[in-house]
């Protein structure tokens, strides 16, 4: 394998590690003073990353070229689609930071921490990788490499106590998933006598032993974890919660991304063959996700916490394209997730916009209550991301499920999609719970600070995306995402 | 005209007003808010105008190819277009009667009504199946906020009700659609309304729409958010909420169950049928005992609902062309009665019937117009209300004399809530000083009231006009449905006509006595 054709094609990644490292010197020899700058730096780094993205993304490229070191990584379309995703989101949530950690709301360690944007760097990097991983072994190093850097990001206000919690309680349980995901790999291993992807699928052919199926099971029950699917997703509303508000952002955003990619390409490429093995797991997943996350956020009172529920919901829509096991599925989800995304940073942003005039942040629907009256734009805002999220048509969020369910139905799971679509109806009661607090609710009028112009950028854009307006977007999208998901099932 | 996309105009002015009346003062956005749904109407009587009866099926037809994965398909045949005149004639009046009772958010409660608008002409007018259902189910976020923000004390509950319900109902819908179009290849309504599904499929496709227009229509037992929501609403609201959104269910069946699954739908008829009698029987009595003017009146909504389900699964051209009637006709007269409580209510603020009493005397000119919408509720002859109730009450007659039966009770029931309501607020004795010194109706409520009067007793007197339009597309569905038509058990044995007229005299035996 020629070295240099393998360097061309992790171009982004070395783009990320050569500015994680020498923002990292700039952040240990200049100090927090340099934490702006290097927060505006750092986006731009993903901002010119992603456009290295486009001609590739745009033309479409799958097969034996985009393997990368003797196939330890594959840069095909699929893997390129959710790095251009897993960049978008890290944009947005460098870009609401510096507010929200220069603000009363950051507590004792107020002032933007240069670590910040370098922390998002490398989780960034260790997401490139787990997207683009063809190889166990580079699988791993990606994860680890992520989560590490997300356990710090979690904990970031260290004086705070509920971030500290937030990021011990993730490490702890996120150390447990590695682990569960090890062992699923090292009885894969043992079981098939490879590692990578198509060494992996060629040993597993035909009726699955007993131990390969276990090894299955732990690999999937690790990664179930990793995308806080249910019954693995109790880390989710605690980290969420306690997190700083702009982290909570980005572990919504890329990370899930990352996560549920890698998932993708795991039951896809590994386990392709056997897809009557998994599917059975995923349809339990999703629908139980679905159900639980609905249910739980019924009762929180903290937003943070009701849009951890949130994200368990959605994820469960997600692994309904998944269930579907085929390319149409597939893509489905790439355009879910990418509708997601937007929604949960127009979300986590309308939420960082809750200040008072010290800064200090609103987080419960007590402090929320008659918003519209008091301000009227980030009420409207809101009121169009929770329709969103509920699937509401004429908004974005209904060409989501719009999407998902049509594969579902198309590839003969009607009873499946039919059970799914009527559990929807429970989340829907608890986002229009926050249209009746903010609209049907007497003002408290309690949010009264300002907004820089990054929030309100942020706000106006994703609510652009979700608006009708989005459905714009839509051709260009299924086309990317068509691409993406048919690098998944090339013949073997 | 030709080429003059006027069904997208129609749904654009109010868009266009919604956008503007958020940003404007309150008295700007009635304003706006009046003018563009005038407009809309006006151009809604060029719609009819220019719609050609005995043409094509579809007309005003407009395609573009959608981003998304649906076309933009728009067109109308002779129901659609006389349910969106029904819309569009609603509205201005309903902008009127919020004139003075809205004071506070005023902008975003026009705005909410104008968007309303749209997604209701949008609904009639879709021609492509997933089209139809962005509109129909867009139509819960304006309906949401007009109940939850302006409504009465228990309005939070409301709104969820009528939110949730709905949403359940349409969701599993929108799966079966899917099914649909994955099978027959298209998201064409007209051609989907020719495309035979397998008869096994049909039953569980027929559920799934059933479970959307049953809550819309709403059929016992899934009328329990209609009286909540009733309630609570503002008066406008609940004209709209009676006038146009209870006839998507209705539509619905029309357009989608009836054609495109006539097997399920003749299978399924005596589910129809049985929940009809239920509703009818039930909800009358129900009405009967009821103390809140606007509670009554929604029950009246449902029996009459009732019997539009019956018309429409009694499969021959009297039942759908009597159900096309009743649910214009209840359209206009349950719309008008929620306004001639709301004129009362903005009076002295409570919708309790035994707060009122003997308006008749100190408000002369309501009661009248009150008394005309009650016997036209009641369906006395003259009026809308027994043109559609005799035709589907015919219709249903030949198909089962036991249910025509029971769902007559409905017009003798009807006359008895009715008719009890009417006499503890007009008439009866003097009882509340306060009642008494109300104001008759003043230049606003007159220009609300005479429209609709005038229209009530056009469709009663001279029914053709209405009947034209949809006369060959309710000839079409018959048609299509008739190889599913259940067998009678009314027995009708057609008889030989008599030569003469039964009453005719003979006419030479008067000429030659004439000579003398």
């Amino acid at each position: 394998m020629d070295f240099v054709a393998s360097f061309v094609l992790i171009t982004p990644e070395l783009q990320l590690t050569a500015a994680g490292l020498i923002f990292l010197l700039v952040a240990a020899w200049m100090g927090d003073k340099a934490a702006r700058g290097l927060t505006i730096a750092a986006a731009a780094v993903f901002f010119v990353a992603g456009l290295g993205l486009i001609p590739a993304l745009h033309t479409g490229v799958n097969g034996p070229d985009t393997l990368a070191f003797g196939g330890l990584l594959k840069v095909d379309s699929f893997a390129l689609f959710s790095k251009a995703l897993i960049y978008l989101a890290a944009i947005g949530c460098l870009l609401v930071a510096p507010a929200f950690f220069n603000s009363e709301a950051a507590g004792s360690e107020k002032g933007m921490r240069a670590e910040y944007p370098v922390l998002i760097l490398f989780a960034a990097l260790g997401m490139s990788i787990m997207v683009s991983a063809n190889d166990f072994m580079s699988l791993y190093l990606g994860l680890e490499l992520n989560s590490l850097a997300a356990y710090v990001l979690a904990s970031i206000l260290r004086a705070d106590t509920r971030s500290a919690e937030a990021g011990l309680k993730y490490f702890v349980l996120g150390a447990l998933a590695s682990g569960i995901l090890l062992y699923g790999m090292s009885l894969l291993y043992g079981f098939t006598g490879g590692t990578d992807f198509a060494g992996v699928r060629a040993g597993l052919t035909g009726e699955l032993g007993t131990g390969a199926l276990f090894g299955l099971i732990f690999v999937m029950a690790g990664l179930a974890f990793k995308i806080a699917a249910v019954p693995f997703h109790m880390w989710t509303p605690d980290v969420y919660e306690g997190a700083p508000t702009p982290v909570t952002a980005f572990f919504a955003t890329a990370p899930k991304v990352a996560a549920v990619a890698l998932t993708a390409r795991v039951v896809f490429e590994v386990f392709g063959a056997q897809v009557d093995a998994w599917r059975q797991i995923v349809m339990f997943t999703a629908l139980a996700s679905i159900v639980f996350g609905a249910l739980g956020a019924i009762g929180q009172e903290n937003l943070k916490r009701l849009l951890a529920y949130s994200s368990i919901n959605n994820i469960g829509f997600i692994l309904l394209g998944l269930a579907v096991a085929n390319e149409a599925g597939a893509a489905s989800m790439l355009i879910y997730l990418f509708i997601y995304v937007a929604m949960s940073l127009g979300s986590f942003t309308a939420l960082l916009m809750l200040r008072s005039d010290s800064g200090d942040l609103y987080e419960t629907f007590g402090d929320i209550s008659g918003l519209a009256v008091t301000r009227p734009a980030i009420a409207w805002g809101l009121l169009f991301l929770m329709f969103s999220m509920a699937g509401i048509p004429p908004l974005l969020g209904f060409y989501s499920k719009f999407v998902v369910f049509q594969a579902t139905v198309e590839a003969g799971l009607v009873a499946f999609a039919a059970i799914a679509i009527a559990a929807s109806v429970i989340g829907a009661f608890y986002y229009i719970k926050f249209v009746k607090v903010m609209f049907f609710d007497e003002p408290t009028d309690l949010v009264t600070g300002k907004s820089g112009a990054a929030h309100w950028a942020i706000l106006f854009l994703t609510a652009a995306i979700i608006s009708p307006l989005g459905y714009l977007l839509t051709p260009s999208l299924s086309d990317l995402a068509n691409k993406a998901a048919g690098a998944l099932f090339l013949p073997v | 005209m030709d080429g003059f996309p006027l069904l997208s105009t129609m749904m654009l002015v109010p868009l266009a007003g919604a956008i503007i009346a958020l940003f404007v003062s309150a008295n700007a956005a009635r304003w706006t808010a009046l003018i563009a749904t005038l407009v809309t109407f006006g151009l809604g009587v060029m719609l009819w105008i220019g719609y050609e009866i005995g043409g094509a099926q579809w007309q005003f037809t407009e395609r573009a190819e959608l981003v998304a994965g649906f076309s933009y398909a728009l067109g109308i045949d002779g129901i659609a277009l006389l349910l969106i005149m029904l819309s569009v004639f609603l509205m201005p009046i309903c902008i009127a009667a919020s004139w003075s009772a809205i004071q506070k958010r005023v902008g975003e409660y026009m705005s909410a009504f104008l968007f309303m608008e749209t997604l209701m002409i949008g609904t009639f007018a879709a021609q492509d199946i997933f089209l139809f259902y962005v509109f129909f189910e867009a139509g819960l976020i304006p309906m949401y906020l007009i109940i939850g923000v302006w409504g009465g004390d228990n309005r939070i509950y409301a709104s969820y009700k009528f939110f949730l319900y709905t949403l359940f109902g349409s969701v599993l819908m929108l799966i079966a659609m899917f099914w649909m179009v994955a099978t027959a290849g298209t998201s064409d309504i007209p051609t989907l309304m020719q495309y035979d599904f397998p008869t096994e499929a049909q039953t569980w496709l027929w559920l799934a729409f059933f479970a959307s227009f049953a809550v819309k229509v709403p059929m016992w037992p899934f009328h329990t958010w209609l009286p909540d929501a009733h309630v609570q609403a503002p008066t406008a609201g609940s004209v709209i909420l009676a006038g146009v959104l209870l006839k998507l269910g209705g539509y619905g069946f029309l357009r989608f169950s009836l054609p495109m699954f006539p097997q399920a739908s003749a299978d399924f008829a005596w589910l129809v049928f049985a929940l009809s009698m239920i509703a009818v029987v039930y909800t009358s009595l129900v009405a009967l005992v009821q103390h809140d003017m606007k509670k009554l009146i929604a029950y009246s909504s449902v029996a009459h609902m009732a019997i539009v389900t019956v018309g429409l699964f009694s499969f021959n051209v009297q039942g759908l062309e009597g159900s096309m009637i009743i649910m214009l006709s209840h359209g206009l007269v349950s719309g008008a009665l929620f306004l001639c409580v709301g004129v009362i209510y903005d009076r002295l603020h409570t919708r309790e019937i035994d707060r009122y009493g003997a308006i008749s005397n100190n408000m002369p000119y309501y009661a009248l117009f009150f008394l005309l919408f009650t016997m036209a509720s009641i369906g006395l002859p003259g009026t809308s209300g027994f043109v559609g109730e005799f035709l589907s009450l015919a219709g249903i007659y030949q198909v089962s004399t036991t249910v025509a039966l029971v769902c007559t009770t409905g017009i003798i029931l009807g006359a008895a809530y009715m008719l009890y309501l009417y006499r503890r607020v007009a008439f009866g004795p003097e009882k509340n000083e306060d009642a008494q010194t109300m104001a008759d109706i003043t230049p606003r409520e007159w220009a609300m009231m005479v429209p609709i009067a005038a229209v009530v007793m056009w469709m009663g007197v001279y029914p053709e006009s209405f009947l034209a339009p949809m006369r060959a597309d309710i000839a079409v569905l018959d048609a299509r449905i008739a190889s599913a038509t259940p067998e009678s058990d009314s027995q009708l044995v057609v008889g030989a006509p008599k030569a003469e007229a039964a009453n005719a005299v003979p006419y030479e035996a008067h000429s030659e006595d004439g000579a003398h």
